[in-house]
């Protein structure tokens, strides 16, 4: 109740209506549902918005142009693979990683890219807006080249990212519940061999003995967890932390929070020390780039490390999986000068 | 399916082994003839039967031959259990359930039958939960292990579109009730125990209207 005033005075609508008490009865359901996977109860300070469904873009009053251009959207966001070759040369789809087509809590939902940005992004030191950060999942995590900033596509995407924010202030003071993949505290050790033991009794039905995901009729039912239909060394889940946080809260599908933080860890480390695409960044040397890279990034995953079991130093190759460039010419820097 | 690797079977082990059962290599037309004692439920055509309260009999028709050969499996070890199938799953040595495996999965996938006079309303929360799954109750879609067109992906996610609603909807209470526990780390089973009698409803009889197969 508190969490959701909170909320409501901030963005200016307290009102002791009957409506607003039936929104505390919604969001407090919302929270008990979420607590019931074993996710944490929202903070006191924390902003907690439901992402409207698909079937409330039917009935909301929106130009019917604006909610074509936002299913659109939702149908590029779940079905990514249909840019396959132009824009994405993987098997991902956006919603592999976000799940709940975008809106689930603990699963990076998306609309918090909506209300935050422009900002400044440590990854590539610059301020960037949603399209842009947009850009960075398709050159990253779809080893592959965003749609034109512009383009139908582009703004089909953002569109769905907005509308998903309906009602949540700009650049909102509260931090944000459920945002990105929280990760549960490190363990203080983390082990290859339990690692790879979990993935094999725990992941591997769906994502394969070898991480290669399947696939039935050129679409992708599991994606692949490392190699060249994965995403690539600089997608932001090559992070230990981050994996770890995707794994806890969303993995095996259908049972969040079932992995214990040792276990979730271990598969993150292992799933961290196999092979995958080189990261677009680059430079024709691998310490050359880590040592650029490090500092915003690199230093969270195993990037340019000898891996323990057989000594190969990992991401040391120049091998692009399907595409046929390493850099999309969106990745440059900004100096708005 | 693979063979049984000859090392393997020359040095005696492959009587021995789970693992080893499970890759024997099936033989369709060996399984036709003993597929004769399935037909009564199954129908020659392995299409099964709804039998609206009643118990309905599965498609066999076009489902992976890994998956069929499994569920055997667990009817004999009473992983899985059902009083109509298990004097028939006993019946069978490793090489028939390899051969009726085979042989059903060679058969045209059949179109399922229960989902005619569906309302509107029932068919479109259905077709929800089937595409899209309704996350607001963690209840994910069933195409996001079932594959596209949920027509089965794999050895372990069999096809449900054109399956008969009758016994979906059965086995999806199994498993909301406990009665059924045989699938891949509780994969159906934690979703299952999510959903409403309604859900469970909507979604049998939405599938059992979809094509079976890809064509």
């Amino acid at each position: 109740m508190i969490r959701k005033l909170t909320y409501a005075a901030l963005s200016g609508t307290l009102l002791f209506s009957a409506n607003a008490l039936a929104e505390d009865e919604i969001t407090q359901q919302y929270i008990d549902t979420l607590a019931e996977l074993g996710y944490p109860e929202p903070k006191e300070s924390e902003l907690v918005h439901i992402p409207p469904t698909m079937e409330d873009l039917e009935d909301a009053s929106l130009h019917p142009e604006l909610k074509r251009v936002i299913r659109r959207g939702y149908d590029l966001f779940t079905n990514t693979q249909q840019l396959r070759g132009e824009n994405v040369f993987n098997n991902m789809n956006c919603s592999s990683c976000h799940l709940g087509e975008g809106r689930m809590p603990f699963s990076a939902p998306i609309w918090p890219a909506a209300v935050t940005l422009p900002n400044f992004r440590g990854k590539n030191a610059h301020v960037n807006n949603l399209e842009e950060r947009i850009a960075g999942c398709f050159t990253y995590s779809m080893n592959g080249k965003p749609p034109e900033y512009g383009s139908d596509n582009m703004v089909a995407l953002s569109a769905y990212h907005q509308w998903l924010a309906t009602d949540v202030p700009m650049y909102p003071q509260q931090p944000i519940y459920g945002r990105g993949f929280p990760a549960p505290e490190r363990p203080e050790e983390l082990s290859y061999a339990r690692g790879e033991a979990a993935f094999q009794e725990k992941c591997s039905a769906c994502h394969g003995n070898n991480g290669e995901g399947l696939r039935v009729d050129d679409q992708t039912v599991f994606p692949a967890t490392w190699g060249d239909m994965s995403n690539n060394w600089g997608a932001g889940i090559v992070r230990v932390f981050t994996a770890a946080g995707f794994i806890k809260n969303n993995m095996p599908l259908g049972q969040p929070n079932s992995l214990d933080d040792q276990e979730a860890w271990d598969i993150a480390y292992y799933m961290s020390n196999q092979e995958r695409p080189q990261d677009p960044r680059y430079t024709g040397d691998i310490k050359e780039t880590l040592e650029q890279t490090r500092e915003p990034f690199h230093k969270h995953s195993m990037y340019g490390q000898a891996r323990e079991t057989d000594g190969h130093v990992l991401g040391d190759h120049s091998n692009l999986g399907e595409k046929s460039f390493l850099k999309p010419d969106t990745v440059r820097p900004r100096t708005f000068e | 399916m693979k063979k049984i690797p000859g090392i393997l079977a020359a040095l005696g082990l492959a009587t021995c082994s789970a693992y080893v059962l499970a890759e024997v290599d099936g033989d369709a037309e060996r399984g036709a003839a003993a597929a004769g004692v399935c037909a009564a439920c199954h129908q020659a055509d392995g299409s099964g039967k709804n039998v609206p309260g009643g118990e309905s009999w599965p498609r066999l028709a076009g489902l992976d031959a890994a998956y069929i050969a499994k569920q055997l499996h667990d009817y004999q070890s009473g992983e899985r259990s059902n009083a109509s199938m298990m004097p028939f799953a006993n019946m069978l040595n490793e090489q028939q359930i390899a051969d009726v495996a085979a042989y059903y999965a060679s058969l045209a996938a059949t179109q399922g039958s229960g989902g005619e006079g569906a309302d509107e309303t029932t068919l479109k929360r259905g077709k929800q939960l089937a595409e899209r799954g309704d996350w607001s109750s963690y209840v994910v879609s069933c195409k996001s292990c079932h594959g596209p067109g949920n027509q089965g992906a794999g050895e372990v996610f069999p096809g449900i579109a054109g399956q008969h609603a009758g016994y979906i909807e059965t086995q999806l209470q199994a498993w909301k009730a406990g009665a059924r526990e045989n699938d891949t780390q509780d994969l159906m089973g934690s979703i299952a125990r999510r959903m409403s009698d309604d859900d469970i409803h909507a979604v049998s009889v939405w599938l059992a209207r979809q094509n079976s197969a890809a064509n």
